[in-house]
């Protein structure tokens, strides 16, 4: 497989020389030299260098789903906490539902969970979401857990192929934000299950096959319930 | 006082054994705390230091924000048991002195602007305490923001260079700080050789200065590699561990 | 991993109807408890204790001043405690807030009302000079359960402290005893801390349990089986069958700890 060295980089560390290559995420450039930013794994794509991350905050990016909880309702919006180092504004007019001045409340109240999508950030990283697409709704009932939003894409998996595994042995309804968030309503055993995957995932996201090793254990697990 | 106590002798040694340029033993572990983002565990020679880094988060009271970018707050503290005599627990006038120069230097490092408004709180909190703390702090905090996947242009690194019985030595001990003619702690961004704190304290002569300078800067390299081993050997043991 | 608060009550409750708690533990078991003393150079006395993810450093100074004028012969012991913004990100700097006192007092109830430390064996000049215990409490991380951990750190600290006589010699009078000794201890009593959640009743509650709780109560109780020391917090409320099954629960974890504490502390 290609760009999967799996090549731990540590802040300051050069990656390569511009322009044989360009300079991609999680990376800086000073006198044509890339650099990493941050701690992560090396990845080249199309000749981008990218640092993908072990640890660190959610950065939102326009487009992202998130799962997000209401802080506080106000009179034409919400602030809503989406896990990043800044609340989130729904407006009003980002809603499906028709809603009179000073209603919000009804709708949307404090501590109330909801599958939004990144809107925009503005150069202050002023965020603001919405809730105007067919595939973004109030999560009702259910449990939030929260994980390390650098292993988002392992939570995943190749082509969906990870959680793909862990609703099939869990039974588990499951939303899977950007942001570091898992929504999951299942019975109480479907529920530890996907905490204990989401755990193993979280310690060994940097290593190969574990795909793999998460659905021996699901397995194995299921094995024991019957 | 000072002239009396022999801390080196002619051939170099100084009382706990070392020569001119040899670092006190040096112990570095990331990621060693569950709430922190970021944590790291120091011992330097005789000192113990534990860092832990929050954030990027929003930073309160509004009016310190900063709408272009993050501000670093560095928070130095020492433990009432961590020296000879009690210390009153709380911030006194030198560690909020402290706080402030390692704010700075970290800042300067710190890829800030991306994120405006936002606060990093960096606790340095310091255990056992046995000459050049603050160095040990800058050195801890380094390697802490690493584990909390802040983004930097580089890993700061601190070591204090010094002079004893009038000659230059590196990495000042317990007596040696207590009894030595002068102290210069010196914090570096590695890859670029820039200085990010620097502060000095007794008597040197312009030489003397270059010379305790140059041979800070060495030790800076030095405890650089040491810092980078320890992030490197925790996130590759993770990988290694399950690799059967 | 984390649960988030909002949602979490729901999931705890839920699993606690099952008999379940969400690290997989038994009602009235502790999670992993690991005791190092002597580790901090700078200290007459020195513990790390964790307790699951929990961590506290307890130091023991000391030094010579006057005793309190209604105990003239008796040393005299300080409790404080410092909920450092190291060890959670709701911790803030500043002066000690009502936690952190109630912490350090409840601590200091159960080392100073139990006698574990022989204060009347403090005394070098009757009302005049007498030897000083300061017990600091520096809390590193914070998932539960402070009030164990830190009675656990303080006895642990305490039962390894040698009184630095050599140091002050100068400041003792003629005659008096200029070698440093061991800080004169007796059997210490242990401190066993229960929440209660709906009708449940949980012991050693790590943070996400805690947070949700509705009550908490803690019993020191000393090794003839005897209470010695209770707090109960909260606004919450027990009955007396609540009350009698949090005694039995620390009367037998306590059991387990005093060994354990033992074990590391005559090593």
């Amino acid at each position: 497989m290609p760009n999967e060295g799996r090549q731990i980089v540590i802040p300051g560390q050069i990656l390569g020389d511009m322009p044989a290559f360009k300079p991609g995420r999680g990376t800086f450039v000073e006198n044509k030299k890339i650099y990493a930013e941050r701690l992560g794994v090396m990845n080249i794509q199309d000749n981008f260098i990218n640092v993908i991350p072990l640890k660190g905050r959610y950065e939102p990016i326009v487009g992202d789903v998130v799962i997000g909880v209401v802080e506080e309702a106000s009179t034409s919006n919400w602030m809503v906490d989406i896990n990043a180092p800044y609340p989130a504004l729904l407006h009003v007019h980002e809603v499906p539902w028709e809603i009179e001045f000073a209603d919000t409340e009804k709708y949307l109240n404090t501590g109330d969970a909801i599958l939004a999508k990144v809107l925009s950030v503005d150069e202050s990283k002023k965020l603001q979401i919405t809730l105007n697409d067919r595939n973004l709704f109030k999560l009702k009932g259910g449990h939030i857990i929260e994980f390390e939003p650098s292993i988002y894409r392992r939570i995943m998996g190749k082509q969906y192929s990870m959680i793909e595994i862990i609703q099939k042995y869990t039974r588990c309804r499951i939303k899977v934000g950007k942001n570091g968030r898992i929504w999951l309503d299942g019975d109480a055993e479907g529920i530890a299950k996907v905490l204990q995957a989401i755990s193993k995932i979280e310690s060994e996201a940097a290593t190969f096959g574990l795909t793999d090793r998460i659905e021996e254990l699901l397995k194995k697990d299921a094995k024991d319930v019957r | 006082m000072k002239s009396d106590i022999k801390l080196i002798t002619s051939e170099g040694k100084r009382l706990d054994g070392r020569g001119p340029e040899d670092i006190r033993k040096i112990k570095i572990e990331a990621g060693v705390l569950h709430r922190a983002d970021g944590s790291c565990y120091l011992e330097w020679g005789g000192n113990k230091v534990l860092v832990a880094v929050y954030g990027p988060r929003e930073a309160v009271p509004r009016h310190t924000q900063n709408p272009l970018r993050a501000i670093v707050q560095a928070r130095y503290n020492m433990a009432a048991f961590s020296v000879e005599d009690r210390k009153r627990p709380g911030p006194d006038r030198r560690s909020v002195e402290i706080s402030k120069v390692i704010s700075e230097a970290l800042e300067k490092v710190i890829l800030t602007e991306q994120f405006p408004r936002a606060t990093v709180n960096v606790n340095i909190e310091v255990l056992d305490a046995e000459a050049g703390t603050r160095c040990a702090g800058l050195t801890a905090a380094g390697v802490a923001l690493i584990d909390a996947g802040i983004p930097m242009r580089d890993i700061p690194v601190a070591i204090a260079a010094g002079k004893i019985n009038g000659q230059v030595v590196l990495d000042l001990g317990k007596e040696e700080d207590n009894f030595g003619d002068a102290d210069l702690p010196v914090a570096i961004s590695p890859r670029t050789g820039e200085i990010l704190l620097l502060q000095m304290d007794g008597h040197l002569t312009v030489d003397e200065f270059n010379q305790a300078f140059d041979l800070a800067v060495k030790g800076c390299h030095a405890v650089s590699e040491i810092q980078k081993k320890a992030v490197i050997h925790k996130y590759q043991t993770i990988a290694a561990e399950v690799q059967e | 991993m984390t649960i988030v608060p909002i949602i979490k009550r729901d999931y705890i409750t839920n699993l606690a109807a099952q008999g379940k708690r969400i690290d997989g533990r038994n009602f009235d078991h502790y999670r992993k408890i690991e005791i190092e003393t002597k580790v901090v150079n700078k200290a007459e006395g020195s513990a790390r204790v964790k307790i699951g993810n929990t961590q506290v450093l307890v130091g023991i100074k000391m030094g010579l001043g006057e005793p309190f004028p209604d105990t003239p012969n008796m040393g005299v012991l300080s409790t404080a405690a410092e909920l450092v913004p190291l060890a959670s990100p709701d911790f803030e700097s500043g002066p000690p807030r009502e936690d952190a006192i109630e912490l350090a007092r409840v601590v200091d109830r159960g080392v100073r009302e139990s006698e574990v430390v022989d204060v009347q064996k403090l005394v070098v000049t009757p009302g005049e000079l007498v030897w000083l215990v300061f017990i600091d409490i520096h809390v590193l991380d914070y998932d539960g359960n402070l009030f164990d951990a830190a009675s656990l750190g303080a006895l642990a600290a305490l039962s390894t402290t040698i009184v630095p006589a050599k140091r002050f010699e100068d400041q003792l009078p003629e005659g008096h005893q200029k070698e440093d000794f061991p800080l004169p201890m007796s059997e210490p009593p242990i401190s066993c801390t229960a929440v209660k959640i709906n009708d449940f009743v949980l012991f050693d509650p790590c943070f996400d349990e805690e947070v949700i709780a509705d009550a908490r109560l803690t019993v020191a109780t000393d090794h003839n089986g005897d209470i010695r020391a209770m707090q109960k917090g909260l606004s919450g409320s027990f009955s007396k069958e609540e009350i009698q099954k949090v005694i039995k629960g620390a009367l037998d974890n306590g059991k387990e700890i005093r060994k354990k504490l033992k074990e590391v502390t005559s090593s």
